[in-house]
């Protein structure tokens, strides 16, 4: 229970004013144009239902942190009724007006009288009343609290899962940042949606019910006289954040800049000392830092005149119950018992109002993220067909009749068809943009291809056919651009492997030639890897991807383009280590060098998206075409020969 | 790293070093006191209203003084709806001027700081120095001082009415609040603490989104989907074990304020009951005051506790803003050349272009090994000199030194034969172009960008300069030409255009000193080939050091570098060092076979495309 006098001044300064803060401040997404085009669009159909799943596991926590809290909201109820029946009956000695089973139990006790000079008794149902509610509160809060975390958990769980299941064709669609914004300050949006507003609405409800119950039963004149503020006061609160909302916007807005501003300072500082920029920088800086400055001391002033109206007003209607209470007190239509209980549902009433004021006008911008999650949930996660299971995978690899095209853009593949036995090496020449990595991207099914687009198969099974999970840990791919995880290195190569062991880990790393740079570190396979660790050069992240992929020793192995950024003599290491260890793999290597080819099986060339020659590194040598093209030239090179040619550069050379 | 470091503390909190800040705001915090004051005695006189409206009129039973009751309650919440506006605004306004002068500084400052300070220190690190701990240094110094006033005032003229009405029944509810005033801050402490792992948990959530996301492709080659959903619902059932907790205690915290409330309700209702039976009001009044105590304790106590937090916040202000500068002008260079916000360019030697190196030691500030030692070299004007070597050798280091963004340990580098200590930094930075292997452009038109390099470049200047690197087609096909916003960092345009337009920008600045750290990124052979002219053009005529990739720069170049680990290891022109059959034929070599082979690829792709070889 608050005081009126206690609570009105300082009340907003600290509690409203800084959540208030918070709330808008930090919440306000970067993208706001985003979260507005979509919420023109239309809100989403279906936002109740998709808020009801994430409920799951959390309903009842919620229905319980209510009851807990309509419990302690009665409690609050019972102390200024407590003090009436101390003022009017035990100390006043006028006749109980309170119901019959109160004064049955009173009488129980030994009657009014008995409690006036026993006032202990009554102060220790004061602390009985306050045990009640600190347990009911206490129980509201946490469980309040396990309710909302519930949700977001589940929220960010499913979310994270279905992510993980989204077909690759959605991640290349989508920007990181948005999907990230969305997984975070939209979760947090709708969390504050259903554990802050929906809830607190009700329960405002509740203790609003309550009092005016209590205040009606003492009074209905002067509880009409009461009420009849009230809706002015929500009214305003609510116009007045909507034009609140706008500043707070602009601030932010705002805020935004000044940050880039100083993040492009800090990031483009060489250039800003080179060309001696620090005085035009500062002088640009000081500029928007004083219009941001100013905006906020205008939005001060806008402040400052919302909580001091809203204070001047709940004044007024403070002063009403005195006065007109006074003058019903006068007039024997209330006693004086009656008249301090009155004043203190009515302190009760102020603060919920106002409460609610912000909730209403924070409502509105629950359904927008709420749609923005939505957009998640409803993107299909990848799904194997009817009857897709597992099929032996050491078996020839046959492409046909690959014809294959991103969307929206033209075919990158036209009609590509070739085999590789079992066991073998296949290396794949081609440039870039010659569609060498789409067709490693098929076999292992990040796309599935069109029908009548060809079909891809190992032994006699079409690979739609086999589990995309079986497919995938049976094919150890090494992309381009190695992906390295936020953890310690030994975790990082053992990530794909269940249950492996240090020795499994070293020895792969061994292979990949990395082993001597990881025992450099001071933390040895024990270092961590990125912004917290070390960062590791491009080919250190290349021989780490290799070493991980090693780890899985799958039947087959694709290496795209992955020794591109480790020096000639340990490519040719890892190649021979790779010999050894997976004879009888079957093993794809992609490049654009030929010095990594040279002791493939076989070779094709893509160009365009269509193969243009195919054979044994031998019968390409002298082919006359691209591949004798660049082994001429690299063989050329370590002849030495390149240093008599004509002309600055390899470009003429190549003529 | 500066950040693992954990900072030392301050004498009170850091205060004393904020003094300065403060100081300027002295009006303000007048402001605060009288607001403040007048708000305590307004919040402390409304339950003294409620006693004169119960004792006067319910329990004497008129109305007489009615008139006078509402016209000063009116004022009263009048006066404080006025008090509270200016108290708002003030305040709001002193924050935000105090972050704007703090940053302001910051921001100065880091004009001046040395290179060996933003290669020490992130730039996520140096940022939320400016933006972050000035926010919360703003805040402690205007809404939490003017809490604690609050907060203190109200405390002390409750208890003082109290006193004055009845002192045992007063000194009786006393008790309570030291019994909870300790509770508070023994515990409020691992409240902070709770919040802080919460939020600490949660950046760490969104890290894992970004990993899920960013390594999606990765993640299902390697099937471990499982694996790092687990790993997020660890960190999120983390979370929420920790966000549970931290409820706990706040849970705790509000039951022990609302039970110490209670006790003084009941201790008044039980010492205090026979007031009620003469003065209604009297007893209403402590009541109201005896429950309304609590709450401002634990207030207090909270904002104290940010004072505590907050410490670290001014630690690391303050340790940004007494780093010195490990490059600076003496005075007496400054006094005739000015510094870089005030230059005294009337007093500027014309620059030649002339450097040398002259027994030259080096080693990084950070670093301990000797980079160069004995290090000479003499590079006339107009001299071209490429530097090359491994990705990571530290080819840029002699570029560093050029620029004086570092400077020897021991011995020289002279320009125009004086040593460069002797005239200004941003003499010597006025005379430079510098071309980065990223370009970084910075928000705003290209015009504004272009206009970096010189302000007072003419339309005819621009004209040229975009015309000589071949950059006409880039701003052409632009809708709004030379006005259009080429977006944070530049990322409206692609590297290739970027890369043109930094050289534009060079060239406004027509430098007698060019230096350039060539881009290894691959762009398209048309671009390339533009930026290949380019670099000949702004290279014509001045001296130049040219961090090289490309094969016609380094072997056009009158002084080839070769830096291997750091040192260098070969030096000489193109013939010499590839006889010598050593580390820079090993790097020619490489480049030419890549070169070459690009270029077939290149080249074959323009053919008319061959038959496809039908499958066996």
């Amino acid at each position: 229970m608050k005081t009126a006098a206690a609570s009105s001044s300082y009340a907003f300064r600290t509690t409203n004013n800084k959540e208030y803060e918070s709330d808008d401040r930090h919440l306000m997404p970067n993208n706001e144009q985003t979260t507005e085009q979509q919420a023109k669009r239309g809100v989403r159909k279906g936002n109740a239902k998709l808020i009801w799943r994430f409920l799951k596991g959390s309903k009842y926590l919620f229905l319980g942190s209510i009851l807990a809290s309509a419990v302690s909201s009665l409690a609050d109820m019972l102390d200024p009724q407590i003090i009436r029946a101390a003022i009017d009956n035990a100390i006043g000695g006028k006749p109980s007006e309170f119901p019959v089973w109160v004064n049955d139990l009173v009488d129980r006790i030994g009657g009014f009288a008995y409690l006036g000079q026993h006032l202990w008794i009554m102060a220790a149902a004061i602390l009985a009343v306050a045990l009640l509610r600190v347990a009911a509160s206490y129980c509201s809060t946490v469980i309040g609290t396990k309710a909302s975390e519930t949700l977001v958990k589940t929220m960010r769980d499913t979310l994270f899962g279905h992510i993980e299941r989204l077909p690759f064709s959605w991640h290349m669609k989508n920007h990181t940042g948005d999907i990230i914004q969305r997984c975070t300050s939209d979760v947090d949006r709708v969390r504050r949606f259903v554990a802050e507003q929906l809830t607190s609405v009700l329960r405002i409800s509740v203790y609003l019910v309550l009092s005016l119950y209590f205040m009606f039963s003492m009074n209905t004149g002067l509880t009409l006289i009461s009420i009849v503020p009230l809706p002015f006061i929500l009214l305003y609160s609510v116009l007045f954040r909507k034009q609140m909302d706008a500043g707070f916007r602009d601030c932010d807005e705002n805020e935004g800049k000044v940050s880039a501003m100083v993040q492009e300072n800090l990031t483009g500082v060489r250039v800003v000392r080179a060309f001696g920029r620090e005085k035009a920088e500062t002088d640009r800086f000081e500029k928007q830092n004083e219009y941001y400055t100013s905006l906020w001391v205008k939005m001060g002033r806008l402040l400052g005149r919302f909580f001091s109206t809203q204070d001047f007003l709940s004044g007024v209607q403070i002063l009403l119950v005195f006065v007109f209470g006074a003058v019903f007190a006068i007039h024997d239509r209330m006693t004086p018992g009656e008249y301090v209980a009155f004043i203190s549902y009515n302190s009760m009433l102020i603060r919920p109002i106002r409460m609610l004021g912000r909730m209403i006008s924070e409502m509105s911008k629950a359904g927008v993220s709420i749609g923005r999650i939505g957009y998640i949930m409803d993107a299909e996660e990848e799904k194997d067909r009817e009857g897709a299971g597992e099929a032996p995978m050491d078996r020839d690899i046959h492409f046909e009749h690959i014809t294959f095209a991103y969307e929206n853009c033209p075919d990158i593949l036209h009609d590509i068809s070739f085999d590789i036995k079992a066991g073998t090496t296949l290396g794949i020449l081609g440039g870039t943009g010659s569609g060498k990595s789409t067709l490693m991207l098929l076999l292992d099914r990040m796309y599935d291809l069109e029908p009548g687009c060809g079909t891809i198969r190992i032994g006699d099974t079409d690979i739609r056919d086999i589990r995309s999970d079986y497919l995938r840990d049976n094919i150890s791919m090494v992309l381009q651009e190695p992906f390295l995880f936020s953890r310690t290195i030994s975790e990082n190569i053992g990530i794909a492997s269940e249950g492996i062991t240090l020795e499994e880990i070293r020895s792969a790393a061994q292979a990949a030639c990395l082993d001597d740079t990881v025992t450099k570190f001071t933390q040895s396979y024990d270092t961590f890897v990125g912004e917290r660790g070390v960062t590791l050069s491009g080919g250190q992240k290349q021989r780490a991807a290799i070493a991980r992929a090693l780890t899985k020793n799958a039947p087959i192995m694709i290496f795209d383009d992955s020794l591109s950024a480790v020096d000639t003599e340990t490519d040719a290491k890892i190649r021979s280590a790779l010999q050894e260890r997976f004879g009888t793999a079957t093993i794809i290597l992609i490049s654009h060098r030929i010095t990594t080819l040279s002791k493939a099986d076989r070779i094709i060339v893509l160009e365009n998206g269509r193969i243009t020659e195919q054979g044994t590194p031998d019968e390409l040598k002298s082919n006359g075409g691209i591949y004798q093209r660049i082994y001429e030239i690299q063989s050329g090179v370590r002849e030495g020969r390149h240093i008599t040619a004509p002309g600055t550069g390899g470009k003429e050379v190549a003529r | 790293m500066n950040r693992k470091k954990k900072e030392e503390g301050l004498p009170f909190f850091g205060i004393p070093k904020m003094m300065p800040l403060i100081r300027r705001y002295r009006k303000t915090v007048w402001v605060i006191i009288w607001t403040n004051v007048i708000s305590a005695v307004v919040d402390v006189a409304r339950p003294i209203f409620q006693r004169y409206a119960l004792n006067h009129y319910v329990g004497e039973r008129t109305l007489d003084t009615l008139v006078w009751f509402i016209t000063l309650f009116v004022v009263m919440i009048g006066v404080q709806a006025i008090v509270n506006y200016y108290c708002i605004k003030v305040l709001m306004a002193s924050q935000l001027r105090m972050m704007r002068d703090m940053r302001n500084d910051a921001f100065r400052h880091l004009q001046e700081l040395s290179f060996d300070y933003y290669n020490q220190n992130a730039v996520g690190y140096i940022h939320s120095r400016v933006m972050s701990d000035t926010e919360y240094i703003g805040d402690l110094f205007t809404w939490q001082i003017n809490d604690t006033c609050v907060f203190l005032l109200y405390i002390v003229g409750a208890v003082g009415v109290m006193l004055s009405i009845n002192p045992r029944l007063t000194l009786l509810i006393l008790i309570i609040l030291p019994v909870i005033a300790l509770f508070y801050s023994l515990f409020t402490g691992r409240l902070f603490e709770l919040h802080r792992e919460v939020r600490e948990i949660n950046s760490k959530i969104t890290g894992h989104f970004n990993e899920g996301i960013t390594g999606a492709k990765t993640i299902k080659s390697l099937v471990i989907e499982k694996k790092i959903e687990e790993d997020f619902r660890a960190e999120t059932t983390n979370m929420r074990s920790k966000a549970v907790e931290s409820a706990r205690q706040r849970g705790v915290f509000a039951a022990v304020t609302n039970m110490a409330s209670s006790c003084a309700l009941a201790i008044v209702l039980w010492k205090g009951g026979v007031i009620a039976a003469e003065e209604v009001g009297t007893f209403s009044l402590f009541m109201s005051y005896a429950q309304g105590l609590m709450e401002p304790v634990r207030w207090l106590i909270e904002t104290l506790a940010i004072f505590v937090q907050g410490e670290v916040n001014i630690v690391r202000y303050t340790k940004l803003m007494e780093t010195k500068p490990s490059v600076t002008d003496t005075p007496e260079v400054v006094e005739k050349y000015g510094d870089a916000f005030e230059p005294k360019r009337e007093n500027w030697e014309p620059i030649r272009g002339d450097i040398e190196f002259r027994d030259v030691d080096f080693k990084y500030p950070d670093g301990d090994e000797y980079i160069l030692e004995h290090f000479n070299l003499k590079i006339p004007f107009g001299t071209n000199v490429a530097i090359v070597g491994e990705t990571g050798a530290g080819k840029s280091t002699l570029a560093n030194l050029i620029c004086r963004f570092y400077e020897p340990t021991r011995g020289q580098v002279l320009i125009d034969g004086k040593d460069a200590r002797e005239r200004s930094q941003l003499w010597l930075h006025s005379a430079l172009g510098y071309v980065l292997q990223t370009p970084h452009l910075f928000s705003g038109t290209i015009r504004d960008n272009l206009l970096y390099a010189n302000e007072n470049a003419t339309a005819e200047e621009i004209d040229r300069a975009i015309r000589l690197v071949s950059a006409e087609n880039v701003i052409a096909k632009l809708e709004k030409g030379l006005d259009s916003d080429v977006g944070e960092g530049g990322d409206m345009l692609s590297t290739g255009e970027k890369q043109l337009i930094s050289f534009a920008r060079a060239i406004l600045a027509d430098p007698k000193i060019m230096v350039l750290d060539e881009a290894t990124a691959s762009v398209d052979t048309i671009t390339e080939q533009k930026i290949q002219a380019a670099i000949d053009t702004v290279i014509r005529g001045r001296t130049s050091i040219v961090i090289a990739h490309r094969l016609s720069t380094i072997r056009n170049a009158d002084i080839i570098l070769v830096v291997d680990a750091g040192k260098i290891v070969e030096q000489g022109r193109h013939d010499d060092l590839i006889a010598k059959k050593g580390h820079y034929y090993k790097l020619w070599s490489r480049q030419y076979e890549d070169d070459a082979i690009s270029a077939a690829w290149e080249e074959n792709r323009a053919t008319p495309a061959a038959e496809p070889v039908p499958a066996e």
